[in-house]
């Protein structure tokens, strides 16, 4: 099986990488690339622990293949901090305490940065759907909703 | 496992008509990713159709639309032009999965994925949406209702390929909407969904209207006597009434965890009769 050498950006920097032609985007960032902040917990699109911004959109991981990577910007949880400064939706989920085993939040933090991104000013309700594909079954998510909150009103320069 | 990214159509059919082995296109991913993971299928040859510009674009034309079977979902919503038009549809499309899936998720994927339940199949039927398939036979044009023949099977010829969903020019007056029913309100699949479009004359009775059901039968229906009991009403009680007996008598599904045969029946009916009011309702307003 020939593998399939992709060049693509990621996090801003460019990266070539080779991969078998049937592994995801989530197998070559954890394996291939040793990025291994995403994670996979359904691999079947519904867990969102993979979540990823392809070409400023919010994507799984486990649902797009390497290959399909050639020439797309991609945006991990190891991209979302700048240098040391957490973004405003990690630092919030910090505060709120807003994770129990943590293995969901990297996809969250995608999430929410995305849709902080494309909507500085979500309503709860806004928030609450557009997380709809990011499970957690440690904290029942209130806490997850009010650090996202809190960290809109970061972005938008506002006291939450 | 082969993979394959062809810039056009044709090299697309190329590459499906002179595969050896079991070869499956690839638009958004949603559902083949899956299937792949599963080993559900293995196929020899993948082709990623994305980087084909017909198959990724949205164009207005003679006043209809013909929608790229690869746009992803997340882009019909932002189409402003398209939303206006097929509320409907993008209604239908916006409530697949959840803003990871809406990114990849596309219309001919929906389609040829050939599920009884996929969401965006009800509502193309109810727009009298046309399918350009080319193959190496060429081009030909197939209404929507036609391509799924049972539950993962189509009537695709090997090669072939959906390029784009072309729904018609609208006469003034004119809107369609689209009810799913979950026992959610995110991503689950389908118990019911049902479809409508319809047409007013001048003075609000209805001229014209289809009706698609998803999620009710093996494949998605056009049910001709719902939509014939709103033709010549006003949408009143007694017409929905009709249109909901027509579209219950219509089905035939089963029984699963989703829903029993008796209680999709009766869903089956009460969705079109609400999404009926309001396609009338949007159609009036125009």
């Amino acid at each position: 099986m020939a593998k399939q050498h992709v060049n693509t950006t990621i996090n801003g920097d460019p990266v070539e990488f080779l991969c078998e032609p049937d592994q995801t985007v989530l197998d070559v960032l954890r394996d291939v690339l040793g990025l291994t902040g995403s994670k996979e917990g359904c691999g079947t699109g519904d867990c969102g622990a993979c979540s990823v911004i392809v070409d400023g959109r919010l994507s799984c991981g486990c649902l797009m293949l390497g290959a399909e990577a050639e020439g797309r910007e991609i945006t991990t949880v190891e991209g979302i901090a700048e240098g040391d400064k957490l973004h405003p939706v990690q630092q919030r989920i910090l505060e709120e305490g807003a994770l129990q085993c943590a293995f969901c939040t990297p996809g969250f933090v995608v999430a929410a940065k995305a849709l902080i991104d494309q909507n500085p000013d979500p309503t709860e309700t806004e928030a609450r759907y557009w997380l709809a594909g990011n499970l957690c079954r440690c904290t029942g998510y209130d806490k997850i909703i009010r650090a996202v909150m809190n960290a809109a009103a970061d972005v938008r320069g506002e006291a939450a | 496992m082969e993979y394959q990214s062809p810039g056009t159509v044709e090299e697309a059919v190329s590459l499906l008509a002179g595969a050896s082995g079991t070869s499956k296109v690839l638009a958004g991913g949603t559902d083949l990713l899956v299937q792949l993971r599963s080993g559900f299928v293995e196929p020899d040859l993948v082709v990623d159709l994305k980087r084909i510009d017909a198959l990724t674009s949205i164009t207005e034309d003679a006043g209809g639309f013909r929608i790229g079977a690869a746009v992803s979902c997340a882009e019909l919503g932002e189409h402003a032009a398209l939303s206006a038009a097929w509320p409907g549809i993008v209604e239908a499309a916006r409530l697949i999965g959840s803003e990871q899936i809406q990114s990849r998720s596309s219309l001919g994927g929906n389609l040829c994925n050939a599920s009884p339940a996929a969401d965006t199949v009800p509502a193309l039927i109810a727009a009298r949406a046309v399918c350009s398939v080319v193959g190496p036979g060429g081009q030909r044009d197939i209404p929507v209702e036609d391509i799924v023949t049972a539950p993962g099977e189509t009537s695709l010829q090997p090669g072939e390929i959906v390029v784009s969903l072309n729904l018609p020019a609208r006469p003034s007056r004119s809107a369609d909407a689209y009810l799913r029913f979950i026992p959610r309100t995110e991503m689950d699949i389908a118990v019911v969904g049902s479809g409508v479009s319809l047409t007013l004359s001048e003075d609000g009775t209805v001229s014209d209207a289809h009706v698609g059901l998803g999620a009710v039968a093996p494949t998605a229906l056009l049910v001709s006597e719902a939509g014939q009991a709103l033709v010549g009403t006003s949408c009143d009680d007694a017409a929905l009434d009709a249109a909901a007996a027509a579209a219950s008598a219509a089905c035939d599904p089963i029984d699963d965890k989703r829903g029993t045969v008796e209680y999709r029946v009766r869903v089956a009916g009460v969705l079109t009769k609400r999404a009926a009011a309001i396609a009338y309702q949007r159609a009036g307003s125009r």
